[in-house]
């Protein structure tokens, strides 16, 4: 069988993901911003924030200026493919997006870190002995009744 | 600015907070970002061509399965390249879609193995004490990381 040649899409971008969790900010507000700043670069907005897609100094330039917004609110990773490839997007694929539940999971942990960022310029500190037990690695087996759970919630 | 490897490779978390104290996060996006905006032949759905999972030989034998070796061709230069590391132990989020379990362990044992770089291994944080503590060992791992590199900060 032939090889097809593979032509990439948007070589030389970078497709960066801006969530947002904030009482008082909202994506709509986060995007009409980050339009205001794109100057060409692609936005795209989502239900947890936006996704921005360019030539790399451009969308750092952007991501850092949304980023006093609300700072300790706005968290930024990386993403490989661009909006709406077909290889992701889920308007091909069907259900939610691969990696959609590894961010779920992160995002019901956020408010945690958002405080944690609230407090981390103050010189009370942390405490320590709660930092060893965060440290400690656990050498526990996994529990049949958590694995009986995971079980229980897989998708059919 | 200092490459950070991060583990979980897909962690939102962390790799806002490696940007955000100015360094530089190794993750899985950054590879396959490589793969995907690269020329060749088609192999889709990830662009990882025949000549991955070879690569991947370096870190794991030839009997074990293609999917860890293809994982491995991903992560194992990160690993090479990184010159810190954060590893977030028993998450949860790296049991299931972010690939197997065997590649996981192989991960966090050649960044351990990687004894000359600083590592920081912490849990997930569940109440709002253990997120203090949390940003504020991350914090720290980083900022120590900032002044040990001494003029390499841009």
């Amino acid at each position: 069988m032939a090889n097809k040649p593979y032509k990439p899409d948007y070589t030389g971008t970078i497709t960066k993901y801006v969530f947002i969790e904030s009482p008082d900010t909202t994506p709509q507000t986060l995007a009409i911003r980050a339009y205001e700043l794109s100057e060409g670069v692609m936005i795209k907005e989502t239900c947890f924030g936006l996704q921005i897609t360019g030539k790399p100094e451009e969308v750092n330039n952007i991501i850092i200026q949304l980023r006093n917004i609300d700072p300790t609110h706005i968290f930024v990773k990386d993403r490989a493919f661009p909006p709406g490839d077909p290889r992701r997007c889920r308007a091909n694929l069907g259900g939610a997006r691969p990696g959609y539940f590894g961010h779920e999971f992160e995002m019901r942990l956020i408010k945690y870190i958002s405080k944690g960022l609230l407090e981390s310029d103050s010189k009370k500190g942390y405490n320590k002995d709660i930092l060893s037990k965060l440290k400690k690695k656990s050498t526990d087996k996994l529990p049949a009744e958590k694995l009986q759970k995971i079980i229980e919630t897989q998708e059919p | 600015m200092v490459k950070v490897f991060i583990y979980p490779s897909t962690s939102l978390i962390l790799s806002d907070m490696v940007e955000r104290f100015g360094h530089n996060p190794l993750g899985a996006a950054i590879a396959i970002r490589e793969r995907i905006q690269t020329p060749g032949f088609d192999s889709p759905p990830l662009q990882m061509t025949p000549e991955d999972p070879k690569k991947g030989l370096k870190y794991a034998a030839v009997e074990v399965p293609s999917g860890v070796r293809g994982r491995m061709a991903l992560f194992g230069p990160m690993i090479e390249e990184a010159e810190a590391a954060i590893i977030i132990n028993d998450s949860d989020l790296a049991f299931g879609c972010m690939g197997c379990a065997r590649t996981n362990e192989l991960v966090k044992f050649s960044i351990r193995k990687r004894k000359e770089i600083p590592i920081l291994e912490l849990k997930y944080p569940s109440s709002e004490e253990e997120g203090i503590a949390f940003v504020g060992a991350i914090k720290e791992f980083l900022e120590g990381l900032s002044k040990n590199t001494g003029g390499m900060e841009e």
